[in-house]
């Protein structure tokens, strides 16, 4: 732990305060069966392409080591990055705004709007406005926020939240993506084809139709960034479907929201990360699509560009030595994918936009453990370890998720768990009450026989689902002392 | 405190524990595969740049004007739009096919939208992931010239294929010029946001055609 004051938390969105804990959402996630059906199709899918690619590349894991320093170069001197990075911009035309948190960021996008004189914005799949709610401060003050990521189209058109980092609708299927195109589409631009069917190419093609017409007009673009690049003033957008470069060329203006965390220090540290990022997130060698701007292009492109550059609790994360590897993530959704709770449960049940392993470390830093979600997470994981092997900059989120079981402990007190392990430390630390607890238990064993305990009163959470171990009749000290037949201490 | 010092002044807060300088790091290390000869890497360009269905046609230097004029037959595009630094020999040859309009004559987005197909140069081409490069030089035109029309027909030298991804990335590190606009394309437009199955086709051209230009003419 830092000793200096660390920057304050990410306040949590009314969406998600009150949230249930992660076991209780969990619970109900798991009686979706459809939606389990979906989540096991689309992560095996993604899981065996990852690996295909990965394996194509000898040298994997020296890249991801090139990736983990390339972050870690960029967080460890942030303030000095950030400076460059906003020099870079401005002096390739860019205006440059800082926001402290969601609030400060959506004024700042909204004002920018309102000078437009605009009703509508386009925008370009991006975590990190879903993370401050931009577009439902823009629909308060009446301005449309079209998203137009097909799987952010299927979950805004659903009046629905994105479950999964790269693929936000994986837990629909086909016929409920048509359904909702049917029913949906007409009510905010051109209608769904009537003989719509539930093909994968009809569906994308009328998704291509419905949003064509928003693109051709939005005089505004909203978007995030993958990566920054301090000494050139670059942004980066990765995508798949041509939606972003839609958004990130035609509008005459552009707003980019970018977390303070996605700096890379130079140039020559976006060849690691094209390609980690692709082959980690969707199993691609590289994404259909990358687009890459340096402020205002004369005659191509924006002609007015605006970074805001975010805070909303990163800083606070940046001063836990230990937790401030979650910051190296580029969101490649990855963790998701392997974990077999994410596989089971979804990313709903994660409380936040961050969902899965990642979002399992991510959220309880950024907001604190303090609301019983929050508390909750850490513990949404069976510390397999998959998670960080597939991560393609080194998070260690076992780690991670370790250490903050740990501050959930302390920072709860007392409890008949805490009071249990404090008699268990007790008598464990000296070998004469470990030999008084051991008979006692010889002689529990002796009373109970063959029997199985299944639930011992006052433990009901604990026993629920395991049984106990019957006390053996000897510990092995007493056999050691009866078959050798000395000093029994 | 403006939230520019504010939060400046978090983040130093956070790193005070940092000793090492900006400076310390050195160059940045490079991680590649190195390329096993340049007819191998032309092979695995022309494979990877298939295998994401685009269609790859290899031609010598004097077949360009016909493969590229051959292209916008096969694929039924009765208008095209050209950048304004495209080879005139492109040009002409594409006139016997279709309707050539200039950069400026589809101006307007809506304009560009009615165009079938476009047909520019490139950049970089990269062998280990199939990807082509457009800097956006007058013979590729501006951004959305290769984005809104449906068909995009693009010509690479095996010259500008490179083999790995950070031999690209050095290519195109901005100059003392001012930095261009990128745009990296790897196969047509796709997407696996429906049960994580690709589908061709959504946003940007449908078809992608790559005119790849090697050897000499005999």
């Amino acid at each position: 732990m830092s000793t200096t004051t660390p920057g304050p938390l990410q306040q949590t969105s009314p969406t998600f305060v009150g949230m249930p804990t992660f076991p209780k959402a969990a619970r109900a996630a798991l009686g979706n069966t459809q939606q389990r059906k979906n989540l096991r199709h689309a992560t095996a899918t993604i899981r065996g392409k990852r690996a295909r690619v990965v394996a194509e590349v000898p040298e994997w894991e020296a890249l991801r080591v090139a990736g983990a320093e390339a972050k870690d170069e960029a967080l460890t001197h942030l303030g000095d990055y950030l400076e460059q990075l906003e020099a870079s911009l401005v002096a390739n035309g860019a205006t440059v705004h800082w926001a402290r948190d969601a609030q400060e960021a959506n004024r700042i996008v909204l004002s920018i709007v309102r000078s437009k004189e605009v009703d509508e914005v386009v925008k370009v799949k991006s975590m990190v406005t879903q993370e401050i709610e931009l577009n439902e401060a823009l629909e308060a003050a009446g301005i449309h926020a079209w998203e137009t990521d097909l799987a952010e189209l299927i979950v805004q058109l659903g009046h629905d939240r994105p479950s999964h980092i790269l693929v936000p609708a994986i837990h629909r299927n086909r016929s409920e993506i048509r359904e909702i195109f049917l029913r949906e589409m007409g009510t905010v631009g051109r209608p769904a084809p009537d003989d719509l069917t539930d093909d994968p190419g009809r569906l994308a093609e009328a998704a291509r139709l419905h949003l064509r017409e928003k693109f051709l007009r939005a005089k505004v673009g909203v978007s995030g960034a993958n990566f920054a690049v301090a000494d050139t003033g670059t942004l980066v957008v990765v995508e798949s479907e041509g939606n972003g470069r839609m958004c990130l060329t035609l509008p005459e203006t552009l707003i980019s929201v970018v977390g303070i965390e996605k700096v890379i220090p130079s140039w020559e540290d976006l060849a690691p990360m094209l390609q980690l990022l692709p082959r980690s997130s969707t199993g691609e060698r590289m994404n259909p699509y990358t687009t890459m701007w340096t402020g205002v292009h004369e005659g191509d492109g924006p002609q007015e560009v605006h970074v805001v550059l975010l805070d909303n609790g990163r800083s606070h994360v940046l001063a836990d030595r230990v937790g401030r590897q979650a910051l190296r993530c580029i969101r490649c959704s990855a963790c998701l994918n392997v974990c077999p709770v994410y596989e089971r449960t979804g990313g709903h049940a994660y409380g936040s936009v961050y969902p899965g392993p990642i979002g399992a470390v991510l959220n309880p830093q950024l907001r604190g453990t303090a609301s019983t979600i929050d508390k909750s997470l850490p513990y949404a994981s069976s510390l397999c370890g998959a998670c960080f092997d597939a991560c393609p900059v080194r998070i260690n989120i076992p780690e991670l998720l370790v250490e903050l079981r740990g501050q959930v402990v302390e920072q709860e007190g007392r409890t008949a768990e805490s009071a249990a392990m404090r008699a268990a430390a007790w008598v464990l630390s000296d070998p004469k009450r470990l030999a008084g607890a051991q008979k006692a238990a010889a002689a529990a064993g002796r009373v109970v026989g063959t029997r199985t305990v299944r639930s011992v009163p006052g433990l009901g959470a604990w026993t629920n689902a395991r049984d106990l171990p019957t006390p053996p009749p000897e510990s092995f000290r007493q056999w050691w002392a009866r078959e050798r037949g000395e000093d029994d201490r | 405190m403006s939230a520019r010092d504010e939060i400046l002044a978090r983040v130093r807060g956070a790193t005070s524990d940092v000793v090492t300088t900006p400076d310390d790091r050195g160059p940045v290390p490079v991680v590649e595969e190195t390329s096993p000869g340049g007819p191998e890497t032309l092979e695995l360009f022309a494979e990877n740049v298939a295998d994401y269905r685009a269609q790859v046609v290899r031609v010598g230097p004097s077949g360009v004007a016909g493969a590229v004029a051959d292209a916008l037959r096969e694929h039924g595009c009765s208008t095209v739009v050209v950048p304004r630094g495209l080879d005139h020999s492109w040009r002409r040859a594409l006139e016997d096919v279709a309707t050539v309009l200039s950069e400026t004559e589809a101006a307007t987005h809506h304009e560009l939208d009615a165009v079938d197909a476009v047909v520019t140069a490139s950049a970089v081409g990269v062998a280990t992931t199939g990807t082509i490069v457009l800097d956006h030089r007058p013979d590729q035109g501006r951004r959305e010239l290769t984005l809104v029309p449906d068909t995009h027909v693009c010509v690479i030298r095996a010259d500008q294929v490179v083999h790995d991804v950070p031999e690209s990335v050095a290519r195109l590190r901005p100059g003392p010029d001012g930095a261009r606009p990128l745009t990296w394309i790897s196969g047509p437009s796709a997407t696996s946001d429906i049960e994580l199955e690709r589908v061709e086709g959504v946003h940007g051209p449908r078809t992608l055609v790559v005119v790849l230009v090697a050897g000499a003419d005999s």
